[in-house]
């Protein structure tokens, strides 16, 4: 996903992102990358900086993902998720 | 203006409440229950963006429901409606005198974001914190006077569906309780605070906006000016070419200084706005800690969305829904059908012979009836859509499909409406508006009329029988071949649509997954019957003209009985002169050839013999634009059998025996394979192109429809019957 890609260049090695969350794990937001429109709705759907959010599970195929954020359920496909980084558990 | 009451409204205009909320908040039960479901169903001007209008029951202010969206940004249609009603800015809607805010009280955070994004226009509000019950169950105590006083709005509980605290929000609504919001509280840096300032400045200076709502607008358009992509950059420039030009300097100056001092405002605002609802909440909201997490839809998800559970539920619901179209739909359309013959033949009986009779028999019954017999089909479908929604079935079905349909460039979203269109495209198009993206959207409009409907299987079935008739399974695989390619080729077309003309960004599938609750029979009721209406009053109509002018075609010009053809003559002569019903069937067959259609078909016949058909099969395509099934009964006028549907024995021999001058059969196997797979391809149905003209809201769309679709149909028919016919196969 053309999204995706554009900001593996300024990210270190460690970092984590959200599509590579187990299902079940929790971790922290660290910031949202990506394109002005996937990273305004997401954003907007809450996925801010500092927000816990949940993996719930996958869909049966693997993707999309289903998260829990801010006390709702919220889908997002996984190239969607690999722009999100993340931090702690 | 200070707390208090509105003024009261002028006797001539009524009070405009706008109703904003998320989508699953509820907004839609309260509407309902405020207006006692009585009111219109339209469409805005110019956008396919459902507009719902009531009275509030009891008093003459009118409720405007807004579209349910997530935000006010301007990155989809439903969003900039929404945004543009609530500034008076849409051409022929009126600026709403207030506006009641439904939130969603289990899930506060995310609905009042974008709460507070309408607080921020200054429209005098009231907050209706909805689903309060769910709230509860999960250990939520809401302070709803708190939180009134947080936001600086009166805020009233309500639990919509069991119409508690409906009867306090109609008092309120009523006595125009609506205060107007104080404006943010929440602050970005100095530099950026005083930029957006003079942009607010420079916005009500040249008029463009309300003076109470420049400073909410001038957020929201730096937002999407700065980092809104490119609806979002396009919908900023539009703005600036509507105001004078050095407002517009203005604007472009302030924005690009805040953009030098903050460069992720767009990030910058949602985050300081986030953070000043998460102090609300903790200021309002108490949350029990021992309160359990996992709810009802958390444990019906865990057997919907399972691994092998979730798609074998899926199918029993796809199966139920597919059966449900066609079984209960079938005695009703019987009955339509039985209706309108019986009023033709009454017509037929009672009326002097002559152009009216046959315009009210044929054209006017016949097109009321074309309309009709669908009518039962698509009632039952968007029940059953209306039930997948209302329950929260729906979005877990785009969440199991997305992969698969993401891999022809479509959406998850884009599978029901496909699947639909087996029955019919109609209601399956008008179930695409849920597709956000405008490109996924219009890429499943496109090839839903690929999906054999149930008015292309009696055109199958009178074909396969005539030449196939005696192999069963043959004919079944015949059948079923024509289901699934006609399968394959719309998913093709999509992937090929998505690299060409909609090419772009990949779509997103960012969507919340709604808790499930018990559909509610009334509103969903209400909701088939809006756009089942939809379909009567706008496709019908087209329809309906359709149908007059094909019968005016197929009328005229009159031949007189003595100017029967002498093949014509010859036959007449051959029958009984008492048989009164063998003689007027070959009039009438010797008519249609005269007719302006029968002109036609012959002119075309060149151009269609390389695939098969002759000039009679010709007349059938011609007259099937109108909708495919009209093909069996032209077939039997066109070969003198009478009254007849696709069971008919004596069309079906007619069918296998006519020849081609120089004495070969017309419809071998071959030419019969040919004909199906053009109706499969052939966007033989007006209907569906009027409906795609009024969800795309344009002629453009139908045009490449009907085009791509016809030099699909008549190149995969010449390939058939040509390729075919040099092998040597079923010739």
């Amino acid at each position: 996903m053309p999204a995706a890609r554009s900001v593996v260049s300024h990210m270190s090695e460690s970092t984590r992102l959200l599509s590579q969350l187990s299902v079940g794990d929790s971790a922290r937001i660290l910031r949202v990358n990506g394109d002005a429109e996937v990273r305004g709705r997401l954003l907007e759907m809450g996925l801010t900086t500092g927000v816990t959010v949940k993996l719930v599970r996958a869909a049966p195929l693997g993707d999309p993902l289903e998260l829990m954020v801010r006390g709702y359920r919220l889908s997002v496909r996984r190239g969607e998720a690999a722009v999100v980084e993340i931090e702690g558990a | 203006m200070s707390a208090g009451t509105l003024p009261a409204p002028s006797t001539r205009e009524r009070r405009r409440i706008a109703v904003a909320g998320n989508p699953n908040s509820g907004k839609t039960t309260v509407f309902n229950a405020l207006t006692g479901l009585r009111h219109k169903v339209g469409n805005y001007a110019g956008v396919t963006v459902e507009k719902r209008e009531g009275v509030l029951a009891g008093h003459e202010s009118l409720l405007l429901d807004l579209p349910g969206t997530y935000s006010l940004s301007a990155r989809s249609p439903d969003e900039e409606v929404a945004r543009d009603v609530l500034l008076g800015r849409l051409p022929g809607e009126g600026r709403p005198d207030a506006v009641l805010i439904v939130v969603d009280g289990s899930n506060l955070e995310r609905n009042l974001y974008f709460a507070a994004q309408v607080l921020d226009f200054g429209v005098p509000a009231v907050v209706c914190c909805n689903m309060m019950d769910v709230a509860r169950r999960r250990g939520l105590t809401i302070d709803c006077d708190k939180l009134s006083e947080e936001l600086g709005v009166p805020v009233i509980a309500a639990v919509a569906n069991r119409r508690e605290g409906i009867e306090a929000l109609r008092t309120a609504l009523r006595e125009g309780r609506f205060v107007r919001p104080p404006g943010r509280v929440w602050r970005l840096n100095d530099t950026v605070e005083a930029a957006l300032g003079r942009i607010a400045e420079a916005m009500s200076g040249c008029g463009a906006i309300p003076e109470h709502a420049v400073r909410g607008a001038a957020v929201l358009w730096t937002v999407d000016y700065l980092s809104g992509g490119q609806t979002g950059r396009s919908s900023a420039e539009r703005f600036l070419g509507r105001i004078p030009a050095d407002a517009a300097a203005v604007l472009r100056r302030e924005a690009d200084a805040i953009a030098a001092a903050t460069p992720e405002m767009g990030a910058a605002v949602v985050e300081a706005r986030y953070a000043w609802i998460a102090d609300v909440i903790k200021r309002c909201v108490q949350a029990e800690r021992t309160a359990s997490s996992d709810t009802l839809s958390d444990q019906i998800d865990r057997i919907v969305t399972h691994k092998l559970i979730g798609p074998i539920i899926f199918a029993a619901v796809m199966m139920l829904l597919f059966l449900s179209i066609f079984s209960w739909a079938e005695p009703l359309m019987g009955l339509i059908e039985a209706g309108q013959i019986w009023l033709a033949e009454q017509v037929w009986l009672r009326m002097p012979e002559g152009a009216l009779r046959s315009l009210l028999a044929k054209g006017v019954i016949g097109g009321v009836g074309s309309v009709l017999v669908f009518f039962p089909q698509i009632c039952i479908l968007f029940l059953a859509l209306g039930i997948l929604e209302d329950s929260g079935y729906m979005a877990r079905a785009a969440f199991l499909m997305d992969k698969l349909m993401s891999r022809v460039g479509l959406h998850g979203k884009s599978f029901i409406p496909l699947l639909s269109s087996y029955a019919c495209a109609i209601p399956g198009i008008m179930a695409t508006r849920t597709i956000q993206d405008r490109r996924d959207r219009l890429a499943t409009i496109l090839v839903a009329p690929l999906m054999s409907c149930s008015a292309r299987l009696p055109v199958y079935v009178i074909v396969i029988a005539a030449v196939f008739g005696e192999h069963t399974w043959l004919k079944a695989g015949v059948l079923f071949g024509l289901y699934i390619v006609g399968t394959l080729v719309a998913l093709g077309m999509a992937l090929l649509f998505k690299k060409t003309l909609l090419a772009g960004p990949p779509s997103t599938f960012i969507m919340e997954l709604p808790p499930y609750h018990l559909p509610r029979l009334w509103p969903i009721l209400r909701g088939m019957w809006d756009r089942s209406k939809l379909f009567l009053t706008r496709a019908g109509t087209t329809i309906f003209a359709v149908c007059v002018v094909v019968w005016a075609l197929s009328y005229y010009p009159r031949i007189a009985p003595d100017q029967l053809g002498p093949e014509a003559a010859a036959r007449l002569a051959a029958v009984d002169p008492a048989d009164a019903d063998a003689r007027s069937q070959i009039i009438e067959s010797e008519q249609l050839r005269h007719s302006y259609i029968g002109s036609l078909g012959r002119a075309i016949e060149p151009v269609i013999r390389p695939m098969g058909f002759d000039w009679r099969l010709g007349i059938g395509i011609l007259s099937s634009f109108l909708a495919r099934e009209v093909f069996v009964g032209t077939m039997g006028i066109t070969f003198s059998v009478g009254e007849v549907d696709e069971s008919s024995v004596e069309l079906r021999e007619r069918l296998a025996t006519a020849t081609w001058p120089d004495g070969r059969l017309v419809l071998t196997p071959l030419s019969g394979v040919s004909l199906m797979v053009f109706y499969m391809l052939a966007c033989q149905c007006v209907s569906t192109l009027a409906v795609t003209r009024r969800e795309t809201g344009g002629w453009r769309w139908p045009a490449v429809m009907f085009g791509y679709m016809t030099v699909l149909a008549c190149g995969a028919s010449l390939l058939i019957y040509q390729v075919g016919g040099r092998l040597g196969w079923g010739v």
